[in-house]
């Protein structure tokens, strides 16, 4: 037992401690309103409601095409407005620009990290942004001089503390969100390099993101290390809504083309979907055979389908509505790390650890 | 940019591509801890943020279900993934095709 030379010292420290206390059971009993404000809307499930919809027919989805070119694992991909270009980052350090429909290589970039997690094109199609394990998110303009050298034109914009997860562009080039394993998001102009907005709240690693479609404004949902999947108001900084139902780290978000509802892809081996106005978990996407992590997803023009790559090296296709798989596809010869529906929705991308892209339709 | 608690990655460069049955993390994702001496700040804050989400209005889940199937149904048509696009018009599908100019 300490006994302090100042009194009003030991006085002080009661008092902390009592506030503190007096914090804790407040977030106690908050908790537990949230969970009865949330169970009182929950009067059915999702699959019942859509018990009267016609099911899907089987689906013949095959490989169109396989983008050769990494020399380790591919971790990122994501198309290009004009959907046909795909930018894709590796392992090895390489970004490589393809025509997914002649397979091309049309540009190529060494970065000097290895493990580039993160890579995204610009709405424009000039430019693409990566980052990795060097902390940071750069952009490289893409010049038509194919003799030009990319990494002379390159610009730091982001800066983290720790390794970059995930980045996109907004509405437009100038502007820039990434998630990182420091445990936060950051909101970034392309131009100055300048930090525009950070987001606080995830208590470990944030692992990926998803900006919400245009139309219904600006929002942004965020997964982590601590389970939690967290929406964002980008304007202001605060997250307005916090889901935490998985059972492990979130690896990859995505939202519904509505906007109204966002799906997530865990290590706890399913997949997700929440309502954002309902303000609650919806539907779970598994099967007692699937036990491997699912490591991205996304979602088919209408909604209507989920695409999810695993690291069985498999994609499962769900039926969002009826919450049942549809189909199962095979041909990757390692974990599936990332996958992207094309912004026409004709078909889809994956990248793998088996150093190859494939596109599928 | 702040570190939440010690925050360092290390992580395993795999000298083969991992097994089937191995689900090693291949790097290390720590769990960071809050630091000690801000313990009072970041309950009022976690205090605050809970109130601000309890406070926010949310809709039945059938209402919330419905509205999801609904836009599935009126965009159905338009989802070539869906429906199954033919050959002729998914420009993934035809062969590629070699041609002289």
């Amino acid at each position: 037992m300490r006994s302090p030379l100042i009194p009003e010292m030991a006085t002080q420290e009661v008092q902390l401690n009592e506030t503190l206390v007096h914090l804790k059971t407040e977030s106690e009993t908050l908790k537990s309103k949230l969970e009865e404000e949330r169970a009182k809307l929950h009067d059915v499930e999702l699959h019942q409601v859509a018990e009267k919809v016609e099911g899907l027919g089987q689906f013949v989805m095959k490989t169109r095409r396989t983008l050769k070119g990494h020399g380790n694992k591919v971790l990122c991909m994501d198309w290009c407005k004009d959907k046909r270009r795909i930018v894709s980052s590796s392992q090895d350090g390489k970004v490589i620009v393809w025509d997914a429909f002649t397979t091309n290589k049309e540009h190529a970039v060494t970065m000097p990290c290895t493990w580039v997690m993160a890579c995204a094109y610009a709405p424009s199609g000039c430019a693409v942004a990566c980052g990795g394990l060097d902390n940071k998110c750069s952009v490289y303009p893409l010049s038509l001089d194919k003799n030009e050298n990319l990494a002379a034109k390159k610009k730091s914009v982001a800066m983290h503390t720790n390794y970059l997860s995930a980045c996109s562009f907004t509405n437009s080039d100038m502007q820039i969100l990434t998630s990182s394993g420091d445990g936060t998001c950051a909101l970034w102009d392309v131009e100055s390099g300048q930090l525009l907005q950070s987001f606080h709240g995830h208590a470990a690693d944030v692992l990926c993101l998803d900006l919400a479609p245009s139309e219904t404004g600006n929002t942004f949902v965020s997964g982590g290390c601590d389970k939690k999947a967290n929406v964002w108001d980008m304007r202001s900084g605060q997250c307005i809504q916090s889901f935490e139902t998985h059972e492990s780290d979130i690896n990859s978000v995505r939202y519904y083309p509505s906007g109204d509802a966002f799906a997530s892809g865990s290590d706890d081996a399913t997949c997700r979907l929440y309502d954002l106005r309902a303000d609650r978990e919806v539907a779970i996407y598994s099967k007692e055979s699937i036990i491997f992590g699912v490591s991205s997803v996304d979602f088919s023009l209408s909604g209507r389908l989920l695409f999810a790559g695993y690291n069985d090296y498999t994609i499962n296709v769900w039926d969002v509505l009826k919450g049942t798989r549809v189909s199962i596809l095979f041909g990757h010869e390692n974990r599936v790390s990332t996958l992207r529906v094309s912004p026409d929705g004709t078909a889809f991308c994956t990248g793998s650890w088996d150093h190859t892209l494939r596109i599928w339709a | 940019m702040e570190i939440f608690g010690s925050n360092q990655t290390e992580f395993n460069h795999p000298a083969q591509n991992p097994t089937h049955s191995s689900a090693f993390i291949f790097f290390h994702k720590k769990t960071s801890k809050m630091s000690g001496s801000s313990n009072l700040v970041a309950m009022k804050k976690v205090v605050q943020q809970l109130r601000f989400e309890a406070s926010i209005n949310r809709v039945k889940v059938s209402q919330a279900a419905a509205d999801l199937q609904q836009f599935c149904m009126q965009n159905a048509l338009q989802d070539p993934l869906l429906t199954g696009v033919s050959s002729s018009t998914n420009p993934f599908r035809p062969q590629k095709v070699c041609s002289f100019l």
